[in-house]
């Protein structure tokens, strides 16, 4: 990978490949500016989390703290806290996918789009550009649900080391999700399709051990949720922030990571080379 | 020099079963301005397209500045710049901002995009639009800057799809003008239109296309000259002489009214001399003379045997 060459300004033609970065950053900057320009979809994706947070703790908390393994039914809302908390980061990660996949949708119907489309600049770079802002708006939005959390009296037990490597891990994810939303925002036809599409990355945190744990699901639920790829994702932060088990977790959260990444990844590129314009 | 821009060979395209392009054959010189000329659905659009590489073609062979718009899709965008009939500009940032955008996407490096963007700002007169969001744009201010980020890297081909359909006559004749500077400064055109007087106003060359089709293709008096309709119109002062006049040139039509004389003609020096003399020899006294030349609506017509291009152009 190469940065700009400044020697040659004229001579993108001969080299589109070799501006993958700096065009990436170029395109980066773009969905920024619109970020800032158009908060509405950006506050949308905070606040959703936000909101299940709050109606988890304390209405359904008091009660499904107290049926969690080994807690003292007096400080099930305290304990549901705790539990909860990883599920809704990793809510709150999918959530961002609905932002990006609808902006995406948006923005392949733009003349802009076709502009690019006609001009020496890579294919990857146009949709980096979006996974990288998507990745950057989840992130913000998982640092101020979090506050949220510590606000209400989430007390995580953990390290420097380990909050680095939750930390780490979360980006990861929210990147690899990311182009996964974006695959989505070019396939669907229409943007209504794209806005819903997400949704179902939104209810999988549930349908795995972020709300509840999978071994009071019935068996065949269960079998799912275990291992679905939400599922090591929530117990490896639920292991690094509040020290509980990791076993096999962390090493399946990164390999899922990589997989949705990766095939996210040549989703969007084919389509979007596929799909031609007008 | 006369080498071709674009060379465009057998060139085919269908959709499902609709053929929008049938054995298109095109050629454009070096710096200067091909018309493409058709109804809504001719295939004008679809041929832009391929040859920007938006779009790839189904069958024959297509050349943009050397390079092949299939093989070497990167080799011809490096060197053409499209702008369309929809505009495409990114509407949520403002003028400067769309073409900083332009400007780094072309790899101009800081110092010269920021003179480029100034200088683009002036030359289109965008200056006080600059910084403002392009939801307060009016639709001549849009295409002006849509073309502005066209040039931004100047390149040696461009398309233009329909650059005046929707402006008002003002826009229009700046946006004229603006390509008429850029083919003075050597760049090479290829101009979709659906308006014969825009045709006629910029092209060296016009093609005409029709139903996926190139029904005619030469310089805009060429095409006039393929269809009869050409005349001498010649007014006097007084019914006698009028009609003495009718006596004389016997193709010609008479109108008591308006006591003038239409004379059937090619419109060229020659005729018109003979008709002169005729008139000369007879002394009659010609009050008033006009020639008409076939003009392309005529053109149209003749070579469809519809009148579309009429309709559209209202």
């Amino acid at each position: 990978m190469t940065t700009i060459n400044a020697a040659h300004p004229h001579a993108a033609g001969a080299g589109g490949k070799s501006h993958v970065v700096a065009d990436s950053i170029t395109m980066l900057r773009r969905n920024l500016l619109h970020m800032i320009r158009y908060p509405g979809l950006s506050v949308f994706t905070i606040m959703g989390p936000v909101v299940i947070l709050l109606l988890f703790v304390f209405v359904f908390g008091g009660t499904l703290g107290a049926g969690l393994p080994g807690v003292d039914p007096a400080g099930g809302r305290a304990a549901y806290l705790a539990y909860v908390m990883p599920g809704i980061l990793a809510i709150t990660i999918a959530g961002g996918a609905g932002g990006t996949a609808t902006t995406v949708s948006m923005d392949m119907t733009e003349g802009i789009t076709a502009r690019f489309r006609t001009m020496a600049i890579s294919r990857a770079s146009v949709l980096a550009g979006h996974v990288l802002g998507n990745t950057i708006q989840t992130l913000i939005a998982v640092a101020l649900v979090l506050g949220v959390g510590l606000a209400i009296g989430f007390r995580p037990n953990a390290g420097a080391i380990e909050w680095l490597a939750a930390a780490g891990l979360m980006v990861l994810t929210a990147y690899a999700i990311s182009w996964l939303a974006v695959a989505m925002g070019i396939q669907a036809k229409s943007v209504e399709t794209a806005s819903n599409l997400p949704l179902l990355l939104v209810i999988l945190p549930m349908l795995g051990s972020g709300f509840v744990p999978t071994d009071s699901m019935p068996a065949w639920m269960q079998g799912f949720a275990d291992y679905q790829p939400f599922t090591p994702i929530i117990e490896t932060i639920r292991g690094l922030l509040l020290g509980t088990p990791l076993g096999w977790n962390a090493a399946l959260a990164v390999g899922w990571c990589v997989v949705i990444a990766v095939a996210g990844y040549l989703w969007s590129m084919v389509i979007y080379e596929r799909k031609s314009v007008r | 020099m006369t080498t071709s821009a674009i060379e465009v060979r057998g060139l085919r395209k269908s959709y499902g079963a609709k053929v929008v392009l049938d054995d298109v054959d095109l050629t454009v010189n070096a710096g200067t301005v091909t018309a493409l000329l058709g109804p809504n659905g001719a295939g004008k659009t679809t041929t832009v397209h391929i040859l920007s590489t938006l779009v790839r073609p189904d069958g024959g062979a297509a050349t943009v500045a050397g390079c092949d718009v299939v093989r070497n899709p990167d080799g011809v965008r490096a060197q053409i710049g499209l702008t369309g009939q929809f505009s495409a500009v990114d509407n949520l940032l403002t003028g400067e901002e769309n073409l900083l955008l332009m400007a780094r996407l072309r790899h101009l490096g800081a110092k010269r995009s920021a003179t480029r963007v100034t200088e683009l700002l002036e030359q289109f007169d965008l200056v006080e639009a600059a910084r403002k969001p392009l939801a307060t744009y009016s639709g001549g201010m849009r295409r002006r800057l849509d073309l502005a980020m066209t040039l931004v890297a100047t390149p040696r081909v461009i398309f233009l799809d329909e650059p005046t359909t929707g402006l008002d006559p003002r826009s229009r004749h700046t946006m004229w003008d603006i390509v008429r500077g850029l083919v003075a400064e050597g760049t090479t055109v290829l101009l979709t239109t659906q308006y014969l007087d825009e045709a006629d106003e910029l092209a060296d060359r016009i093609a005409v296309l029709d139903g996926g089709k190139i029904v005619a293709n030469g310089t805009p008096d060429e095409l006039k000259r393929l269809v009869p309709g050409g005349h001498i119109k010649l007014r006097f002062a007084d019914s006698t002489a009028l009609h003495t006049a009718s006596g004389l040139l016997r193709e010609s039509t008479l109108d008591d009214v308006d006591l003038a004389l239409t004379v059937p003609s090619d419109g060229g020096v020659h005729a018109l001399r003979t008709v002169l003399d005729s008139l000369d020899a007879a002394n009659l006294e010609v009050a008033d003379l006009s020639i008409h030349t076939p003009d392309l609506d005529d053109v149209f017509f003749a070579l469809t045997g519809r009148v579309e291009s009429k309709e559209a152009q209202s």
